[in-house]
């Protein structure tokens, strides 16, 4: 009998659960559980909103190499940051209640990610290298943008910015924790009910077409959840490049079969691993200052080289 | 009876179909020909909403094209279209599953499984069942697409030149399969063909195009002769009659 990836995985990530809030405690427990279960759970959140938002995309967009971060996703929630801070000024920016700025941050992201990318997916016939090339043109843009405003603003304000634009997973906003959980579980249970349709999305326009799925439709209420999963895991850590398709592409290598059923759980739990297991290999074992994200972006990124040179551009 | 009414459609200031209107007849099976770059393609996308209608109606029985709930259509007309490209990995049996969702939406009843083993069956799949398709020869895997729209068992199969990739025997053996289920199970079919023989020996009734419009309809007998082949396709070849039927020689 074959052994499900599913329950391994999850014996897997119960074990760097209790490792990360167990080693090195030194028995202060009050302090312990609170500090270390807040970052475990965003952590958890964080590797569940990366992976299903890079399921969701590939699917949608029919690839397997391209990610919401590849097609700038994550730029244009610091883009949109950095200019709310330029607006409303860094005071302004700091009295706001976190939640207020979030939100404020989530609806515009949902909309400028529809009106970018909603239009690009929406022509059926587009190809792949199109899209990695609207995708890169896209994230230097945001970013070039983004290093425009700071040089507008003074340094006070950068800062403001600054903390919020990296990828850290040692400070992590705990502010942000209850709506992120809040609306993650919102998205992912919407994810999970409509993975039967994901299914038949992931074969193609014509033949979802002609199965009875409405494709555009469709599309719209994906890019909407991966605005918000994307918004969730860039406000908790900041951006995180090659996560999500490292995660992704390991699924997609150990499952069983390709439902979003089976993919859906699995990535969240490959993600769940990496980030956790990472976390405190590097935080406790290793007792290393090199971020943890250093090292994903490292591993995705050979993952993504390694993709785009063995499937050429079909 | 699927409607066609005054359908234009153009891209890019080019207008690639005009004014079309057209009756395909309801049981039996229609053919639809022509030089390459006619516009078949295109108004069979049209009739399977593959492409938004510009102007023009098209109705099946009771449902009109974009008025009508995209699930109920499936249940009443399948497409092939001409070219299907996969990334998703799949076996054969996993594809042919994709047919039933439509009744069931993914949740396979017993019906459903018998419908998928059926198809399975008719195509000769099942030594092939639990492959996956990017294993398969091109052939191999345009069949499994065809049980795929099989398994869907609506009244209306649209395909879109199948035949491409066939060798002779598994051609002659989709034609009469598909004639036997306009014959026994009261389908209607809608083909393109590029092989006129093909479509003169198992089709009830012809629609030729030319240019985005409609050159003529009507039976095989009537319309397959030197003067068509001369004026839609533009080349002198000579026409047969063997056993009532026509054929073109090469
Ligand atoms: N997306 C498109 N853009 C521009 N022209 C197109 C497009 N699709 C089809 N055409 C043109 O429309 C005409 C009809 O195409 P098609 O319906 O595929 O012909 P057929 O199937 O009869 O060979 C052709 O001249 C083709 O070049
Ligand atoms: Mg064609």
């Amino acid at each position: 009998m074959r052994i499900n990836p599913l329950i391994i995985g999850t014996l897997v990530l119960l074990g760097c659960c209790v490792l990360f809030m167990t080693l090195n405690s030194g028995g202060h427990w009050e302090f312990i559980l609170k500090f270390r279960g807040r970052k475990l759970a965003a952590l958890l959140l964080v590797g569940m909103s990366v992976s299903t938002a890079t399921l969701l995309f590939q699917t949608i967009s029919r690839n397997h190499i391209l990610t919401p971060s590849i097609m700038g996703f994550d730029a244009l929630y610091v883009l949109i940051l950095t200019m709310s801070v330029f607006v409303i000024g860094s005071a302004g920016f700091n009295q706001l209640p976190s939640q207020v700025v979030f939100t404020l941050n989530l609806v515009l992201l949902i909309a400028a990610s529809l009106a970018l990318f909603g239009t690009l997916l929406g022509q059926h016939r587009a190809d792949l290298m199109r899209m990695v090339l609207t995708g890169i043109i896209f994230g230097i843009l945001f970013r070039s943008l983004t290093a425009f405003v700071n040089r507008m603003i003074d340094p006070n304000e950068f800062a403001t910015i600054q903390v919020r634009s990296y990828a850290r997973f040692n400070y992590i906003d705990v502010s942000l924790l209850t709506i992120s959980v809040v609306l993650c579980t919102i998205a992912l249970i919407a994810c999970w009910r409509m993975r039967r349709q994901l299914d038949v999305v992931a074969l193609g326009y014509e033949t979802a077409v002609n199965l009875g799925e409405n494709v555009k439709r469709r599309q719209t209420q994906v890019l909407i959840l991966v605005a918000v999963l994307v918004s969730v895991s860039t406000a908790l850590v900041g951006p995180v490049a090659f996560l999500g398709l490292l995660v992704v592409s390991l699924a997609r290598l150990v499952a069983p079969n390709q439902t979003h059923a089976t993919l859906l759980p699995l990535c969240a739990l490959i993600a769940g691993i990496i980030l956790v297991g990472g976390q405190t290999i590097l935080e406790h074992i290793l007792g290393l200052a090199t971020p943890l994200s250093v090292v994903v972006d490292f591993v995705g990124g050979l993952v993504f080289l390694a993709l785009v040179l063995r499937k050429g551009w079909t | 009876m699927i409607t066609v009414e005054n359908l234009n459609y153009s891209v890019n200031g080019t207008q690639i179909l005009h004014d079309v209107s057209v009756d395909l007849p309801k049981g039996g099976m229609t053919a639809l020909i022509g030089p390459n770059g006619a516009g078949k393609s295109t108004l069979l996308s049209h009739v399977s909403r593959l492409l938004p209608l510009q102007t023009g109606r098209v109705r099946v029985d009771d449902l009109e094209i974009g008025h009508c709930a995209s699930s109920d259509l499936a249940r009443k007309l399948a497409i092939l279209p001409q070219q299907v490209h996969f990334v998703t990995r799949l076996s054969v049996r996993e594809l042919i599953r994709f047919g039933r969702y439509p009744h069931c939406k993914g949740r396979l009843g017993p019906k459903d499984h018998a419908r998928v083993d059926a198809a399975i069956e008719a195509f000769g799949l099942e030594a092939l069942s639990d492959r996956f398709l990017d294993t398969l020869s091109g052939g191999q895997r345009h069949k499994a697409h065809v049980a795929m729209t099989y398994a869907q068992d609506t009244d209306y199969l649209l395909l879109d030149e199948p035949l491409n990739n066939l060798d002779i025997a598994a051609s002659r053996a989709l034609m009469a399969l598909l004639r036997d289920l306009a014959d026994t199970q009261n389908k209607t079919i809608v083909i393109v063909l590029h092989d006129i023989n093909f479509a003169a020996h198992y089709a009830d009734h012809l629609v030729v195009m030319k240019d985005g419009q409609i050159n003529c309809t009507g039976r095989p007998e009537d319309l397959v002769t030197t003067a068509l082949l001369r004026d839609v396709f533009g080349t002198a070849a000579n026409v047969e009659m063997v056993c009532n039927k026509p054929y073109v020689l090469p």
